[in-house]
């Protein structure tokens, strides 16, 4: 299983933290029903990833909507 | 030039004598305004060896022209002088409602000089500008202080003050507006507080001539449509405001830890901007002609305050070790009254905390307050301490760097040039890590913003562990910095525009003919001028340097996990593009530049 971190406006009706089955980044988004275009950065273990990156067991994937500041 | 009120208020506080000038279009034309304008009339003004707090520096407050103008953002102000707690030039900048107005009185800018014999306060009104008594006002917190100066001067002025901070001189000291805006970095409000200066008031009259009303129009429309559509200044800061970045740059292993000994906060959730909305957020704000409206307003009890920005949820929450979100709310509230940089006087607890974790502030200098990582009260109450300069709080009111050199241990401060660092640990994002050290103010974000392309991959995505074509990102974006910190506009509008929109807005505006290279070499002028300022004053090339611990201890925990900051590698490489030697700007450079000195 792969643990998905949810931020900022996706988390609205997903929750925070969800724990998906998934091969790759295209999978998880598919399942949790967001767009690819609507995803501005795309962690996987805290690195940045692709979605055609394949996923092994236990990876954290993190996942954000176009945000920034500072 | 259009857009330009055209005068400079000069007010000398020793002779109490008050001049208006002509502006020197000249310098207009090749400084633009704000920031680069006022460092140029500074350098002509003031020798660069002078103590900062001595009655021979002078404070420059300075407009762009934009400020006042109608274009997205248009309402920001820069003070210029010589900082107190980093010995080289200070350049802060603020947003709220007090820049518009000092321009609608018919200004650019106002160079303030010398020393008041007692408290005082500057009161404009168009041309009708006093030197007021503040001796009632004299230690007052900056809300009762600013509330108390609307009832005399008339509740639709603007103004601009220090708290006690300023007043006893705290090299954190910041230069406040509109209750909760902050010229916030360097130690401006101890110069300010140097001079006796309480505040200036202000209410303006003056309409803006601008030069093609109906071009700006239509540029600005584009502008707007640019800020609306983009994910950051059109959905992420309205929403969430600045706070969103503490899960971003946590997730990265990026977030400074208990004074950057680990980089990653397990309890960063509690002070994330998702926490803040959801609990906290009462409504957002917005400064003057802005449509991102970044500004959060918060509840703390019973009461409605400005809410913390994410560098102040890193500086009291992460580097302290602190997950809770009221904590960093009080402390946020604390800074906004006493009228301090939130990000220094952080950053100072968490050093101060670290001193005390390594055993060399002792017991018996904490007047019986707990000082450690990850205890709430300790955060509110040494902020507190702090802000009234007593006990070990009138030793932290100095800065990290004299009050880590106090003890010997110099290199526990997270500091550049003396300046704290912000929230972002370099040895995570190696462009940042070259940005910091030739900043020109000292360890600063906002002099070039690498996180936008190494993180936020705009506006393209760069990887954040590798060195290459990173020195001259970092040129490019110290570069562009200058001109929007001259120009009047908010640097967060840069994440939908480049210098092609700024030079629209500028040429329609004032009449201009920049396109957008001749926009970046003037942004490069500026920077060159600051550095030739700091060389004269004493911090030269030796000092783009980073702390120790960011050269040579490898991230211990988290995904950046081995890295440090390979500055070394880069630094040689930075000059080269710079066309400097050694962190000098050599006379071809200048030459080149145009820069007359």
């Amino acid at each position: 299983m792969i643990e998905v971190r949810l931020f900022a406006t996706f988390r609205e009706n997903r929750g925070k933290k969800i724990q998906v089955d998934a091969k790759d980044g295209n999978e998880i988004l598919e399942k949790i029903d967001i767009k690819k275009e609507d995803v501005a950065i795309f962690l996987i273990n805290g690195r940045d990833g692709s979605l055609d990156t394949p996923l092994k067991d236990e990876d954290i994937v993190s996942i954000f909507p176009p945000v920034g500041g500072g | 030039m259009k857009s330009y009120a055209g005068k400079v208020l000069r007010v000398n506080l020793t002779d109490k004598s008050i001049n208006v000038e002509p502006l020197n279009m000249q310098y207009a034309n090749d400084y633009i305004g704000g920031r680069g304008l006022g460092t140029r009339m500074y350098f002509d003004e003031v020798e660069p060896t002078i103590d900062p707090l001595s009655p021979e520096n002078k404070l420059i407050i300075a407009t762009g022209p934009m400020t006042g103008a109608p274009v997205p953002t248009g309402g920001r102000y820069m003070v210029i002088t010589k900082s107190p707690l980093t010995g080289a030039i200070a350049s802060s900048n603020s947003g709220g409602h007090w820049g518009p107005e000092f321009k609608a009185c018919g200004y650019d800018a106002v160079v303030i000089e010398g020393k008041a014999d007692s408290p005082c306060y500057i009161d404009i009104k168009d041309d009708k500008v006093e030197i007021k008594d503040a001796a009632h006002l004299w230690g007052k917190l900056v809300i009762e202080a600013e509330n108390t100066l609307k009832q005399t001067e008339g509740e639709k002025c603007r103004v601009l003050l220090i708290g006690p901070a300023g007043e006893k001189l705290s090299k954190m000291a910041s230069i406040m507006n509109d209750h909760d805006r902050a010229a916030g970095r360097s130690g401006v409000g101890a110069v300010m507080g140097s001079k006796n200066l309480k505040a200036i008031t202000v209410k303006g009259s003056n309409k803006l001539e601008l030069h093609d009303d109906e071009k700006l129009k239509e540029v600005v429309k584009k502008c707007n449509a640019l800020i609306k559509e983009n994910g950051v200044t059109g959905g992420g800061l309205p929403t969430y405001g600045t706070a969103v970045l503490v899960n971003i740059i946590n997730e990265g292993g990026i977030n400074p830890t208990n004074n950057f000994q680990t980089s990653q906060f397990a309890d960063a959730e509690g002070i994330s901007g998702e926490t803040m909305a959801e609990k906290f957020l009462v409504k957002r704000s917005a400064c003057a002609r802005c449509p991102i409206g970044c500004g959060r307003v918060v509840k703390l009890d019973d009461q409605v305050i400005g809410g913390p920005e994410y560098e102040t949820l890193w500086s009291f929450g992460s580097d302290c070790g602190v997950s809770d979100m009221n904590t960093v709310i009080k402390a946020n509230h604390l800074c906004n009254e006493y009228g301090m940089d939130t990000i220094s006087v952080g950053a100072t607890i968490a050093a101060a905390m670290e001193l005390k974790q390594k055993g060399y502030i002792k017991d018996e200098e904490l007047n019986g307050i707990a000082l450690e990582f990850g205890n709430n009260e300790s955060v509110v109450a040494w902020t507190e301490m702090i802000g009234k300069a007593e006990g070990l709080g009138a030793k932290m009111a100095m800065g990290s760097y004299e009050l880590c050199d106090s003890y010997g241990m110099a290199e526990l401060s997270m500091s550049v040039k003396k300046q704290e660092l912000p929230a972002y640990d370099p040895r995570a994002i190696q462009g940042q890590a070259v940005q910091y050290a030739t900043s020109n103010r000292g360890g600063c974000h906002v002099r070039g913003y690498l996180i936008s392309p190494e993180i936020l991959g705009l506006p393209e995505k760069l990887d954040r562990f590798s060195i290459d074509k990173k020195p001259e990102w970092a040129k490019i974006f110290q570069d562009l910095t200058a001109v929007i910190d001259s120009i009047g506009m908010c640097l967060f509008t840069s994440f939908a525009l480049g210098a092609n929109e700024y030079s629209e807005l500028y040429n329609a505006s004032a009449g201009t003919q920049y396109d957008a290279d001749k926009l970046m070499i003037a942004g490069e002028r500026i920077y060159n001028i600051e550095r030739v300022f700091n060389i004269r004053a004493g911090v030269g090339g030796d000092q783009d340097t980073l702390p120790k611990r960011l050269l040579e201890e490898p991230i211990v925990d988290g995904p950046s996990k081995g890295e440090v900051a390979r500055l070394s590698e880069m630094l040689p490489k930075y000059y080269e593009v710079r066309g400097w030697v050694n962190g000098e700007p050599t006379p071809e450079k200048l030459s080149e530049l145009g820069i007359d000195i």
